[in-house]
């Protein structure tokens, strides 16, 4: 979005004007307005906060007898933050997760690249995985990972999945490339049981 | 179950000695009665078939001549869809299976028409064990004697359960999933002992072998496969071969300080037993980690075979095949024991189709390699000097911490696996079920969590030379030192084999093919479709009908296999520890199963 609003500004100079030299002046002083903007970067979160409550729960399951209302998951700040992001992936070396998922594809465990989700694709689902463990294999890293470091990794999971904005997901390695990059990750289709 | 002893004690070792020695036979001058001698060929009592581990059958109703024409004589659903590597075992009018996690052992009556289900136990398997499982969640068989079953269950029990009513006699917990620590190999029963061993060596677990009591589960001896001399029951019985193998507390010194407390050297494959020398012979896992840079040093008592005294554990010669291992090289490959006219000499042998790409053949008494040669793709070492006993590695194939080393081959699954050969004494020939794959290799900075894997490496396979075809099933001329035949396959060979007396060969692949060949020739006899790929090991009985029957269980998986059994994604090619790179065609190929299929003539 930020792109798109100085060329409509440049255009609807540039038709006000009739020399090329006006045209560089307004280059110009668009190039002033802008770079000030451009400067802008996404906040990092230096505090260590973490949710203290998941805002959506974190249910299982898609069924809610009665009402059939599935409440929306809520996104995360740590998702949305390539530091956060770039982090998560560091940890994930870090703690071994990709000992069992690999690059994504997985191996003793389940595959984070694909659009299978046993546990849930959301980002309060995924660090309750990581914090509960799941009864197939899946182990319990409470009390290892400190908390703001799960959220990291949970938001670095989802963009494995091709969850998170392609301009915040980690580009290709400096190891052995061998899996495509997380933000080469296909966006999920609502529709294909992945969720938002 | 009076029989059952009864052939186990007075019968078998001497037929043992009967195939073992081909000329003049010593052992059969104490005479066994032909009845019970019959009853034992008849009967497959382990997953090896004999404690010299030749699977080969004395059976020969079902022939070269014959075979095209067998047909499926029942079958039996496993009821799990995970990677079935298990032997099925025949004692008198049952059939034994074990389902991979959550290790539930059948019992089927051969008796009755479509072999119902006799018993069922059910080890109630922790299911988070299914996170610590490296290779899939796979069992390799149970094994028979002294009228009970003995199995191992992903989470670390050992069960010894009554082969006729499936009562539980004892169940001992030996491993600790909280550290890695699963058991995933078929046990090995003898002289009242089950021998088992521990898996994890891509979690760090220190590798371990037990001795313990058949009637109560008790351990008489762990022998560890690190650290000092006393753990590892190294004591003055103890005499290697080679100097590289000698030295006081080398399980401790040839690591950096304290590293061989996570070192590996599991022991999850295969036990031979020599009832003339009452040894024993096994190999040791990989060294942990995969990256060879975080553990400068030979690595003892990795990646090698151990000799021990049956009955008191005590190490009598060890020898290692690769020394500070660089590629998972895991030596936990099976061992046939054999008596060869060597170079115009009598010799007491033991053969190896080794993970890092050579035959071995050594003396089993003294530990002298005789020979080593390649038999599958190698380029990651040269040769094996035959007066130090040490595999030559290729420098440029050495992998480093943050550098991709390309092409190495074989690769991490070797050039043969777990899946064991078969030897035939009317060919001569060892058949050797393996695979034709390389791999980029990357090491990485590992870092020890205890229950996480303890790999430190980036990993991407691929098929080895040729047309692409990743798998292989030779026909070795021991004697000879030389391949006579091979057929290629298009993925791994992952199943094993069986030789019979009627100059059949019998093994199946991943896409699901279920073959016969001539032990001879390798002609392709007959084959059979199964339901999913085969990474089971086939097995062949007299039935109470008196006929010869053939069992396989179809149901891929595995390493190999864990692409489809687990789903996995096949863009990350560094999946399942770098096997993907290899499969990734394997999903359209084959699906998930779980099936045993038994055949017989019409």
């Amino acid at each position: 979005m930020q792109f798109w609003l100085p060329t409509v500004f440049l255009v609807a100079i540039y038709r006000g004007q009739k020399s090329d030299a006006a045209m560089m002046r307004a280059i110009m002083l668009l190039a002033l307005l802008v770079a000030p903007a451009s400067c802008q970067r996404e906040e990092r979160d230096l505090t260590g906060s973490v949710p203290e409550k998941p805002a959506a729960g974190i249910e299982q399951s898609v069924l809610h007898p009665g009402d059939g209302n599935n409440p929306a998951p809520a996104r995360s700040k740590y998702e949305e933050t390539a530091f956060d992001v770039a982090e998560g992936k560091r940890l994930f070396q870090w703690f071994n997760c990709s000992g069992c998922h690999f690059n994504g594809g997985g191996g003793i465990g389940p595959a984070l690249m694909d659009d299978k989700w046993f546990y849930g694709s959301s980002i309060e689902n995924i660090v309750a995985t990581i914090k509960e463990g799941r009864p197939n294999g899946m182990p319990s890293f409470k009390g290892l990972v400190p908390e703001k470091e799960v959220w990291q990794l949970a938001a670095y999971v989802r963009s494995v999945g091709g969850f998170v904005a392609k301009d915040v997901a980690p580009s290709r390695n400096d190891d052995l490339n061998a899996a495509p990059a997380e933000n080469r990750a296909p966006t999920p289709s609502p529709f294909n049981g992945k969720g938002p | 179950m009076i029989w059952t002893r009864y052939i186990d004690r007075r019968s078998f070792v001497p037929l043992l000695f009967a195939l073992l020695f081909n000329s003049p036979v010593p052992a059969q001058q104490s005479g066994s009665p032909t009845s019970a001698a019959q009853t034992d060929v008849g009967n497959w009592v382990m997953p090896a078939k004999d404690y010299a581990s030749t699977r080969f059958s004395e059976l020969d109703e079902i022939n070269s001549g014959n075979a095209s024409k067998l047909q499926v004589a029942f079958t039996f659903s496993m009821g799990i869809n995970r990677g079935q590597e298990s032997a099925p075992i025949v004692v008198g009018n049952s059939l034994f299976v074990v389902t991979p996690y959550p290790n539930i052992l059948y019992a089927l009556d051969l008796t009755k028409p479509g072999a119902p289900v006799k018993w069922k136990y059910e080890p109630k398997t922790e299911a988070s064990a299914q996170g610590v499982a490296c290779c899939d969640t796979v069992n390799r068989g149970p094994v028979s004697g002294d009228g009970r079953i003995y199995f191992n269950t992903l989470d670390g029990h050992t069960i010894a359960v009554d082969a006729e009513t499936g009562q539980e006699i004892w169940n001992v917990k030996l491993g600790d999933i909280n550290i890695g620590e699963t058991m995933t190999m078929a046990p090995l029963f003898a002289k009242g002992k089950v021998y088992v061993g521990n898996s994890g060596g891509e979690f760090g677990v220190r590798g371990w072998l037990q001795a313990l009591d058949a009637t109560s589960g008790k351990t008489l001896w762990k022998a560890w496969s690190t650290g000092p001399d006393k753990d590892v029951l190294i004591g003055p019985e103890f005499r290697p071969f080679y100097s590289m193998d000698q030295g006081q507390d080398l399980g401790v010194t040839s690591w950096p300080p304290d590293a061989w407390q996570h070192g590996g050297g599991n022991v999850w494959g295969w036990i031979s037993y020599d009832p003339e020398f009452n040894a024993i012979y096994y190999g040791t896992g990989n060294p942990g980690p995969w990256n060879p840079d975080a553990r400068p040093g030979d690595n003892k008592w990795t990646a090698g075979i151990f000799a021990r005294d049956a009955d008191t554990g005590a190490a009598r010669w060890f020898y290692q095949w690769s020394p500070h291992d660089l590629y998972d090289h895991d030596g936990v490959n099976e061992q046939i024991l054999l008596d060869l006219n060597w170079q115009g000499k009598p010799r007491k042998v033991l053969v190896r189709a080794e993970r890092n790409g050579y035959v071995y053949v050594m003396d089993r008494i003294t530990g002298e390699v005789l020979s080593a040669t390649p038999f599958a793709a190698v380029n990651s070492s040269t040769a094996v000097d035959l007066k130090t006993g040490r595999l030559q590695m290729s420098p440029d194939k050495e992998p480093e911490t943050g550098k991709v080393v390309r092409d190495i081959c074989p690769a991490a699954p070797g050039a043969k696996d777990w899946n064991p050969t078969a030897y035939s004494p009317k060919t001569g020939y060892l058949y050797i079920p393996h695979n034709n794959l390389c791999m980029d290799f990357e090491g990485i900075e590992p870092n020890y969590i205890a229950g996480t894997p303890f790999v430190g490496a980036n990993v991407a396979m691929k098929a080895g030379p040729g047309d692409g075809h990743r798998g292989e099933y030779t026909a070795w001329d021991i004697s000879a030192g030389k391949e006579v035949w091979t057929i290629n396959e298009r993925f791994p060979v992952w199943s094993g084999t069986l030789a019979t007396a009627g100059n059949v060969v019998f093994y199946g692949n991943m896409e699901g093919w279920f073959k016969a060949l001539d032990a001879q020739t390798g002609e392709l006899l007959w084959q059979y479709k199964t339901g999913s790929g085969i990474i089971g090991q086939p097995t062949t009985y007299r039935g109470p009908d008196g006929h010869q029957y053939v069992a396989i269980l179809s149901g891929v998986g595995g390493w190999a296999g864990v692409v489809v059994a687990n789903e996995l994604d096949t863009r990350d090619r560094t999946a399942a520890l770098g096997f993907v790179g290899a499969m990734q065609d394997l999903p359209t190929a084959t699906t998930k199963g779980g099936m045993l299929y038994v055949f017989r003539l019409p």
